[in-house]
């Protein structure tokens, strides 16, 4: 016959096991267990794929812009720059224009030298755009004072 | 009187029968592993061009704005290097800012406020490597997360469940691409998800969306018509650290063997 000391700490454990067990049922999701892929890939709450899939699309492209500024675009679209997203230059538009009414204008050098910087560099395309030195070329005045960035031609520039 | 040898044995058998229910339901399907590749059933991949690529970082910009990082701290979803090499055989690269604003200036960034003027006579090639999650075939980052809080979703990518996970940072140690990070405000580990939202919407990532010279582009691998399916079945493409055996899905044109 055992002796109770050897059955006490037993029942304990068990009772622990079992309230880990019943705790467990009640915090963790139905929706969490082993997916597709098995435990090493795909033991998750699968509900969670819904809370990414809700997030809030803030970029628009240009397409969005088309009808109400349409100046703008159809100027662009004969340029070079008509591969730039207007949404780089002017901000993200999600509800633009009821919230915000007006979007950003970015009008700052650093802006234009994203590109324009000259980077002479020989295995990439960045070589290729026209580049000038931005200690040399007018430094001090925004890019904007002198070229039109929605229509970058050189022509009738000062 | 029981004898310690029973005793144990009685043990272990009491153990075996709590435990064995739990985990006999969820047992691993080698067929569902080794899914045969069908075009209608989405595997999204990235291809970068890094020959296309200028480095003006209209992408990290517009991540960071998708993605609700905050705008003003180094860590990003996604990042561009910029690597130059010398004529005497040395390699720099940065990434200052994680490229959000861009590449200015030739000066390379050598980190704690250093900076090297590189003259442009002695460089052999200089390029951008764009980076962001390879949304490996089979995670590390996915394999040591003790609670199930990342995972990989049916067409491939690897999602962070920010209510379930701990912030141990188990993954951001296994990444070996050191993509993974902690989000400031949520202290929960953060990563480039190709835009889950955007994606499952028929919408382009929001990188691949800025991206004027398009160096990036996302599709679905599985179908040998979409573009990126085509360019990786018929082109010559690599992906980064091969010999780890991840099958990162971010493929590159023109990676050079410099890039880690
Ligand atoms: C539904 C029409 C509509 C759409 C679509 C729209 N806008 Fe606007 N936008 C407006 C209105 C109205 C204003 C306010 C004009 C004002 O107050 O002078 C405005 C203002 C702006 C301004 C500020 C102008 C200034 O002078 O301060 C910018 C920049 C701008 N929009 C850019 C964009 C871009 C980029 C897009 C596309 C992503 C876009 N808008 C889409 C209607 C629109
Ligand atoms: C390369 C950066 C860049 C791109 C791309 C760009 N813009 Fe602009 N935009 C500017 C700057 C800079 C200004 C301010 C110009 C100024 O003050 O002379 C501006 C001004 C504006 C304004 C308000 C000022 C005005 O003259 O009415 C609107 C509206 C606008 N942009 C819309 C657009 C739209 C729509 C697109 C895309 C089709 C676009 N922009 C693309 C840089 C850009
Ligand atoms: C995303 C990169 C990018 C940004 C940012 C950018 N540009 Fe450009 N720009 C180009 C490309 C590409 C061309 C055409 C290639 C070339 O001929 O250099 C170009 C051409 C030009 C030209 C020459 C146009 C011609 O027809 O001769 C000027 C001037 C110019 N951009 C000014 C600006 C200004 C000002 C800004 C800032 C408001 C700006 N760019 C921002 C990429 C950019
Ligand atoms: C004071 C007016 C002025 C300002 C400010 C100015 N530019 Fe210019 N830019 C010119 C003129 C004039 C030309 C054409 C003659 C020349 O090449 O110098 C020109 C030419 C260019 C070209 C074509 C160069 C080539 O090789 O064909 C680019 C690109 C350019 N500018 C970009 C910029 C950028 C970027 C900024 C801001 C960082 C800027 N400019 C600021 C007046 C200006």
């Amino acid at each position: 016959m055992m002796k109770s000391h050897v059955w006490r700490p037993l029942y304990a454990v068990i009772g622990i096991v079992a309230l880990i067990l019943i705790a467990r049922v009640l915090v963790v999701p139905d929706s969490f267990g082993v997916h597709e892929r098995g435990y090493m890939y795909g033991w998750y709450n699968k509900a969670d794929e819904g809370f990414w899939k809700k997030v809030t699309v803030k970029y628009k492209s240009s397409d969005y812009c088309k009808d109400c500024h349409s100046d703008k675009y159809s100027s662009i679209m004969q340029t070079p720059h008509a591969i730039i997203q207007c949404e780089n230059c002017h901000g993200p538009a999600m509800e633009h224009p009821e919230n915000p009414a007006r979007l950003s204008i970015d009008k700052s050098r650093e802006q234009c030298l994203r590109c324009h910087s000259r980077l002479p560099y020989p295995t990439s395309d960045r070589a290729k755009i026209r580049g000038i030195d931005p200690d040399k070329h007018n430094p001090g005045i925004e890019c904007v004072a002198c070229h039109n960035p929605h229509k970058p031609s050189l022509e009738g520039v000062k | 009187m029981i004898s310690r040898r029973d005793f144990i044995k009685y043990s272990l058998q009491g153990i075996a029968a709590i435990a064995v229910p739990v985990t006999a339901i969820e047992i691993i399907n080698p067929s569902k592993l080794f899914a045969s590749k069908d075009a209608r059933e989405i595997r999204w991949g990235f291809l970068v061009d890094t020959g296309k690529c200028v480095g003006c970082g209209f992408c990290v910009k517009a991540c960071k704005n998708e993605n609700e990082i905050p705008y003003d701290i180094n860590a990003s979803r996604t990042w561009v290097e910029r690597y130059v090499l010398t004529k005497d055989g040395r390699v720099l690269a940065d990434s200052p800012r994680a490229g959000r604003d861009g590449f200015i200036t030739g000066r390379i960034e050598l980190g704690q406020g250093k900076y090297q003027d590189i003259k442009n006579e002695d460089i052999e090639k200089a390029f951008f490597v764009p980076k962001l999650c390879n949304q490996c075939e089979n995670p590390p980052c996915v394999q040591v997360c003790p609670v199930g809080a990342t995972y990989q979703t049916k067409d491939g990518v690897v999602l962070v469940d920010r209510k379930w996970c701990i912030g141990c940072g188990y993954c951001i140690m296994a990444c070996p691409y050191g993509v993974r990070f902690f989000h400031p405000v949520y202290h929960t580990a953060e990563k480039c998800n190709f835009c889950y939202h955007r994606i499952t919407k028929g919408l382009k990532t929001a990188c691949v969306e800025a991206c004027p010279f398009g160096a990036r582009l996302i599709g679905n691998i599985n179908d040998p018509n979409d573009e990126v399916g085509r360019i990786i079945r018929t082109e010559r493409v690599s992906v980064l650290k091969d010999e780890f055996g991840t099958k990162p899905q971010v493929y590159y044109r023109g990676l050079s063997k410099e890039v880690r």
